[in-house]
C-alpha cells in the first residue's frame, strides 16, 4: 500500500505538472475553477475526495482535447487552497480566488467555513458549490451558493419513512460529534424522526472530534435499546470505529447515517460488524452506475492509488459548473448570467444510467433553485460493499 | 460503575503509555515534543502495512513499528535536534523545531499512508459480557494487558539496565553525568530513539482497536502534553499516574456528565486549570524525583 501512494502520488503529481505544462503550451485558452476546502487534519478526507475528484475530471477533459463553452474550447485548471476546517482561512481561500479572477469555487466542506466566505463570494461575484447544509446560504437574499449534495433534511426523512416502512423501526437514538455540523444534523434528523412519529430514546450524548475509543460514548446509548442508531454528520474516520463499538457493546439494531461513507474503510475498521449500515452514497453502485461513472472511477484509482467512495457524490460539481457555462456561455465572467440559466438548465446526468438528468432543484427547501440534483441514492454495507437500498430525487 | 472503572483502566493503560515517551524525551532533552502524536499515528500506520496489508503476524508487525519510529527518532535527534540544541540556548528554538517537524510527518504521511481512516483485523474475537456490568471486547482487555506490561517493561529496563541507569543519570543532571563519563551525544540519541519508539509502540497497539488516520497526531500530542502536566514534566511515574488519572476522569465524566452534552473534556480542563494553578510542578514535582 505504502509503494502504491507513493508511485500514485507521484504519478498525480507528475500527471497533474503534464496537465499544467500542456495548458501553458496549447492553444486552448484556460478556464480555472477553484476549491476552497479541508484537505488536512481529520477531516481530509471530505476535502481531498473533493479535490481529487475536480483534477480527475479536468485530468480527463483537457486529455481529451478540452471544454467546449460556446465557441472556445477550455481547459480545465483546478486550483486549489486548504482552509484546514478553519473559517478565517476559508476567507482566505475565497479571497485568493477572488484575485485570481475566479467565479466558480467548489467548496467549502462545513457549514462554518460556507458561512464565513459568503460576503467575499458575494462581493466578488463568485459562485461556489459548499458541501454545507445551513439553509439561510441558499434562500434568498442570498443567491451565489448551491448546495452541492443533498442535505440530510432531505435525506433523513426518507430514510426514517423506508425503516419505518418496511422495517418496523419506533425507537430511534442520536449521536454525534461536538461540532456545528454534525449538531446541526443531529437536531434536524431528530425533528424530522419526531415529526413521522419516532420515539426519541436518547440524542443529548456527543462526542469528541479526536474521540478514538467510542465505548464509554456510547454505552449510555446503547442502553436506551434503540430501534435505530442514527449517526449524525459523522466522518468516515469515526463511523467504522462507531459501528464496531456499538456492536461490541450487544447493539441489535440498525444503524444509519446521512453523510456519504467509503466502503473501504468501513472494511477494514468494522468488518462484518457494518453489514447493514446504511449511508447516503452516489452513482457507482453497479445497479445505476453509467460507463462514465465506471471509467471515472478508473481514472480517479490510476490517478490516486484507491478511489474514494465519497467521490460518488462529489465528481458532480464541477460538471455542473461547466454544463451550465456551456448552456450560456456569458456566464463565464457574469455569475448573474449563470444565475439564470440555473432556472432552466437541465442536460442528461453522464454518470447514470436511464434517464436521470442534472438540473438545479431547491425549491421545496430554499424557494429557488440552488441545489445540484445529485441523486439521493441510500446504500446499505453488505460484505464489505455497498448495495443500493433505494434511489429518490429531491426538490 | 464496574462499566466505568474497567473503562477507565483501559483508557488510563494507553494513555500512559502515550505519555511515557514524550515524558521520557522532555526529561533527558527539555525538548517539547509536538511531533509525538504524529510518531504515534506513524507507529500505527507501519503496523496497519504489515499486519493489515502485507498479513505478518501481528507481534512482527509491532516490532517492525518499534524499529522504524526507534530509527525515525534517533535520527530526527542526531540531525534536527541534537545540533540544534549544541548550538542555540534559547529553548523556545526547539519547540519551533518540533513545531515544524510535525507539520512535516503530517504531510508526509499524507503523501505516504493517503487521507483515510485505516484499520486492521481484529487480533482476538469475542467480547467479555458479566451480566452486562461489564462489557468488554477482548481485544481492549488484551491491548490493555500488553499496555500495562509494556509499561512494566520500560521501568525494569530504565531501573536496572545500564542504559536506563544512564539515562536516568542524564535526566538527574547533565553535566554530572558527562562528568561521570557518560556519553552525552549519544545518551541523548538513544533516550529520543525510545521515547520516539515508544509512540510506535502504542500506535501499533492501538490501530487494532482505533484504527488510524493522518488526523490523530495532533489531539494525541495535546492528550500527551495534558497527562504530562497533571504527573509533572519529566517524571516518568509522574506519566504513568497522569495518563491513568486522565483515563479515570474520561470515563467517569463520559458516564455521568453524557446527558448534559460533550462536557467532560471541558470540565477536566477547567478542573486541570485549578490544579495546576495550585501545583505548577503537577503531582510528582521536579523530574525523577
Amino acid at each position: 500500500m505504502i509503494r502504491r501512494n507513493i508511485l500514485a502520488g507521484m504519478t498525480a503529481a507528475l500527471a497533474l505538472t503534464a496537465v499544467q505544462g500542456t495548458a501553458a503550451l496549447a492553444e486552448n485558452p484556460v478556464l480555472k475553477i477553484g476549491f476552497v476546502g479541508v484537505t488536512s487534519g481529520p477531516a481530509a478526507a471530505w476535502g481531498i475526495s473533493n479535490q481529487r475528484s475536480m483534477e480527475t475530471r479536468a485530468a480527463w477533459i483537457n486529455e481529451i482535447g478540452g471544454y467546449k463553452i460556446g465557441d472556445v474550447t477550455y481547459d480545465i485548471e483546478i486550483v486549489s487552497f486548504d482552509d484546514q476546517k478553519d473559517p478565517k482561512r476559508a476567507i482566505a481561500g475565497m479571497e485568493r480566488m477572488a484575485q485570481e479572477g475566479i467565479h466558480y469555487v467548489v467548496g467549502p466542506n462545513v457549514d462554518n467555513g460556507a458561512a464565513a466566505v459568503r460576503p467575499v463570494a458575494e462581493a466578488n461575484g463568485i459562485m461556489y458549490f459548499p458541501y454545507a447544509f445551513p439553509k439561510e446560504l441558499y434562500t434568498a437574499p442570498a443567491s451565489n451558493a448551491v448546495l452541492g449534495m443533498v442535505a440530510n433534511y432531505q435525506s433523513g426523512p426518507a430514510i426514517y419513512k423506508y425503516l419505518m416502512a418496511e422495517r418496523g423501526v419506533k425507537t430511534a437514538a442520536f449521536i454525534a460529534a461536538n461540532e456545528s455540523d454534525p449538531l446541526s444534523q443531529r437536531d434536524s434528523g431528530r425533528a424530522a424522526a419526531e415529526e413521522l412519529g419516532m420515539e426519541i430514546t436518547s440524542a443529548n450524548v456527543t462526542y469528541q472530534v479526536d474521540t478514538t475509543d467510542f465505548t464509554p460514548v456510547l454505552t449510555p446509548v446503547i442502553r436506551t435499546n434503540p430501534d435505530l442508531l442514527v449517526l449524525s454528520g459523522v466522518s468516515p474516520a469515526n463511523a467504522p470505529q462507531l459501528i464496531r463499538s456499538a456492536r461490541e457493546l450487544g447493539y441489535g439494531g440498525i444503524i444509519s447515517t446521512e453523510t456519504a461513507q467509503d466502503a473501504q474503510v468501513l472494511r477494514e475498521g468494522a468488518g462484518d460488524l457494518a453489514n447493514g449500515f446504511i449511508s447516503v452514497g452516489g452513482a457507482s453502485t453497479p445497479e445505476i452506475a453509467s460507463d462514465m461513472m465506471k471509467e471515472f472511477v478508473a481514472r480517479y484509482t490510476d490517478m490516486f492509488g484507491e478511489y474514494n467512495d465519497e467521490s460518488n457524490t462529489k465528481v458532480y460539481a464541477l460538471e455542473y459548473i461547466l454544463a451550465t457555462l456551456a448552456a450560456d456561455p456569458a456566464g463565464i465572467d457574469d455569475v448573474e448570467v449563470f444565475k439564470t440559466a440555473m432556472d432552466t438548465f437541465e442536460v442528461p446526468n453522464p454518470y447514470m444510467k436511464g434517464d436521470a438528468v442534472m438540473r438545479y432543484v431547491g425549491m421545496s427547501s430554499f424557494g429557488q433553485r440552488r441545489q445540484v440534483a445529485v441523486p439521493l441514492v441510500v446504500n446499505v454495507f453488505q460484505d464489505g460493499e455497498f448495495e443500493t437500498l433505494f434511489v429518490a430525487e429531491v426538490d | 460503575m464496574e462499566q466505568v472503572v474497567a473503562n477507565g483502566v483501559y483508557l488510563g493503560s494507553q494513555y500512559a503509555m502515550i505519555a511515557l515517551g514524550l515524558t521520557l524525551i522532555f526529561a533527558l532533552m527539555n525538548v517539547l515534543n509536538f511531533a509525538h502524536g504524529q510518531m504515534y499515528v506513524i507507529g500505527g500506520f507501519v503496523t496497519y502495512t504489515f499486519y493489515g496489508q502485507f498479513e505478518v503476524p501481528f507481534l512482527l508487525a509491532l516490532l517492525m513499528s518499534c524499529a522504524t519510529l526507534a530509527i525515525l527518532g534517533a535520527l530526527i535527534e542526531k540531525f534536527l535536534f541534537g545540533p540544534v540544541i549544541r548550538r542555540s540556548a534559547r529553548e523556545e528554538s526547539t519547540m519551533l523545531l518540533a513545531a515544524g517537524i510535525a507539520f512535516l510527518l503530517d504531510a508526509v504521511i499524507l503523501l505516504v499512508f493517503g487521507e483515510k481512516q485505516r484499520g486492521v483485523p481484529k487480533i482476538v474475537d469475542g467480547v467479555f459480557n458479566w451480566d452486562f456490568r461489564i462489557i468488554m471486547p477482548y481485544d481492549r482487555m488484551l491491548i490493555c494487558g500488553l499496555a500495562i506490561l509494556s509499561i512494566g517493561a520500560f521501568i525494569a529496563f530504565m531501573q536496572f539496565s545500564r542504559t536506563g541507569r544512564a539515562l536516568r543519570a542524564l535526566a538527574q543532571d547533565r553535566t554530572a553525568a558527562q562528568l561521570m563519563g557518560v556519553n552525552v551525544n549519544r545518551y541523548s540519541m538513544i533516550g529520543f530513539a525510545l521515547g520516539a519508539m515508544l509512540a510506535g509502540l502504542v500506535g501499533g497497539l492501538l490501530v487494532t482497536i482505533t484504527g488510524v488516520n493522518l488526523g490523530m497526531g495532533g489531539p494525541t500530542s495535546i492528550k500527551a502534553f495534558m497527562m504530562v502536566m497533571i504527573g509533572g514534566a519529566g517524571v516518568i511515574s509522574g506519566a504513568i499516574a497522569g495518563g491513568f488519572i486522565l483515563g479515570m476522569l474520561e470515563a467517569v465524566g463520559l458516564a455521568v456528565l453524557s446527558q448534559y452534552g460533550d462536557i467532560t473534556y471541558l470540565v477536566i480542563f477547567i478542573a486541570l486549570m485549578i490544579f495546576l494553578a495550585i501545583r505548577p510542578h503537577g503531582l510528582m514535582g521536579k523530574p525523577w524525583g
